[in-house]
């Protein structure tokens, strides 16, 4: 594993050992020094061309746990808002020698551009590109899952929103039903994706049938700056048929968990006194998300280069470990 | 799995058994004991094994201790992969759990728990991973295994068997619930480097 682009290139193995390896991360969050020597020297390049908070921050606050040196990159206010094309800005990269480039962008598939190229020689990962793809999200939101229901095998999932714009949606499409997880996808017809009975996942128009049979419900942003054209009558009736308030909530079963990859619109997708409610975990998935970065961030480069991270099982590695050591 | 499995098998057959269940369980016995009298008792005493296998033995030293006298400050696990020193040159680990125990190490005297000591770096990676847990009175070193060719100047406090080596010779740790049997073994390291992923050799 060099890049991490999609959440399809990950078999599940490689996800579970993503998983386990955050879950001994996400231990470091408890001490009171929260860093490790492991990637010292290295680069990394956080490429961002289109806004975000956590994710950056979640990506630097990563690396930089893991001592690795962290360039911040914003396409405002640098040479990419004098024209300079992407792969000139890959090239300068490669040139300050960057380990890993972790690279949002509004176009679908730069990120695979940036590491199939041969422009740069270093990791990539997608952090998110244009509506195609967020993998380490996704990650995390089963990361999140898995610290509270345990195994995802058969696990319910309703995925519920603006699907047909969401990144979010598709890579935790793919990476649950890797994990053995059922997804269902509820929106109205306007907002699922055209093909998307073609995913590994189901569909629903009606959100009050879904949740009852439902052990997560992840409430999905409507992406009114991906809008071209109106998806639905109004932001009212919108709310009403598939926003997440508290008498939909009471419908949960008692176990399951609100979701929300934010930015939250309140009041939209989701109600304030929901969002707060000890049933919600949106809090807790952004300190998870860091102690997922930093697993994908190790296991990309804190081996040799060439080498396979993600095919050894964790039992497999102890013998493996011990050959090394004589050496 | 079953190509180790298969190379475990293999191992077993051209090695020599040096320590067997009872040499060892009297071996940890007098660890433990020199443990106490060393340190004027347990209290303060904070055992940290080094996954896999020192682990247990951390674990099976403790069970001693508290046999003899029941105050003991703790007994846990301390994984050393992410401070190792050869992380660039070799494939990514999987990493283990550390478990620190309630009240942590500062001011204690922390016992470093492994299954053999060689090298020395495996040590040498737990003692800057301490670094950052906290700051204990004192650090020792407790091995069932010892079999020289240091390469960093470390020294263990408590040994279960100094037993001398050549480099080409391998040393195996069994132990009943990850190997399904107790001893300590060692082979001339095969030529054919397939097998060597076997068991807990080095």
């Amino acid at each position: 594993m060099k890049h991490l682009l999609s959440a399809a290139d990950l078999n599940r193995d490689e996800a579970l050992l993503i998983l386990d390896t955050a879950e001994k991360l996400r231990e470091l969050a408890d001490r009171p020094i929260k860093k490790l020597p492991t990637l010292r020297g290295r680069t990394v390049v956080n490429l961002f061309f289109e806004d975000s908070t956590r994710t950056r921050i979640s990506f630097e606050a990563a690396a930089k746990r893991l001592s690795a040196d962290v360039i911040n990159f914003s396409a405002k206010g640098s040479s990419v808002e004098k024209g300079e094309s992407l792969k000139d800005t890959a090239l300068t990269l490669e040139a300050m020698g960057a380990d890993a480039v972790v690279v949002r962008h509004g176009a679908s598939g730069a990120p695979h551009r940036l590491a199939t190229s041969g422009w740069i020689r270093s990791s990539v990962v997608n952090a998110g590109d244009g509506t195609h793809e967020h993998p380490t999200q996704a990650l995390l939101d089963a990361f999140t899952m898995r610290r509270h229901l345990g195994s995802l095998e058969g696990r319910r999932v309703a995925i519920v929103g603006d699907v047909l714009h969401s990144r979010v949606a598709r890579s935790n499409v793919l990476l649950l039903a890797t994990l053995g997880a059922e997804v269902t996808l509820v929106a109205p017809p306007t907002l699922l994706p055209v093909g998307v009975e073609e995913w590994s996942c189901g569909t629903s128009y009606d959100l009050d049938a879904v949740l009852p049979k439902t052990d997560v419900v992840m409430m999905l942003r409507v992406q009114r700056e991906r809008m071209t054209e109106a998806y639905f009558p109004s932001a009212r009736e919108y709310s009403r048929r598939y926003g997440l308030d508290s008498v939909r909530m009471a419908a949960l079963p008692e176990h399951a968990l609100v979701m929300h990859p934010g930015p939250m619109n309140r009041g939209m997708e989701i109600s304030a006194d929901v969002a707060d409610s000890n049933r919600s975990v949106i809090v807790e998935q952004v300190t998870n998300g860091v102690a997922v970065r930093m697993a994908v961030l190790y296991l990309l480069l804190a081996g040799a280069a060439g080498s396979s991270p993600g095919v050894a099982s964790a039992e497999d590695a102890v013998p493996e470990q011990r050959r090394w050591e004589r050496a | 799995m079953s190509a180790a499995h298969d190379s475990q098998h293999l191992t077993a057959a051209n090695a020599r058994a040096v320590l067997d269940e009872s040499d060892i369980s009297r071996a940890l016995t007098r660890i433990a004991h020199e443990i106490l009298e060393r340190n004027k008792g347990g209290r303060d005493v904070v055992l940290l094994g080094i996954p896999s296998r020192g682990v247990e033995l951390a674990r099976r030293i403790a069970e001693r201790i508290r046999a003899v006298e029941p105050e003991l400050g703790g007994v846990g696990s301390l994984d050393v992969t992410m401070y190792r020193d050869d992380l660039r040159f070799r494939p990514t680990r999987a990493l283990a759990h550390t478990d620190i125990p309630e009240g942590g190490i500062d001011g204690k005297v922390v016992v470093l728990v492994d299954d053999v000591l060689y090298s020395g770096r495996t040590i040498r990676a737990a003692l800057t991973a301490l670094d950052d847990i906290g700051r204990p009175r004192a650090v020792q070193l407790a091995v069932l295994v010892d079999r020289g060719h240091r390469e960093l100047p470390i020294r263990a406090d408590f040994v279960g068997k100094n037993l001398p080596t050549a480099t080409e010779e391998r040393v195996t740790v069994q132990l009943a619930d990850t190997d399904g049997r107790e001893a300590v073994l060692i082979a001339r390291q095969p030529a054919d480097p397939a097998t060597e992923a076997a068991g807990g050799a080095r």
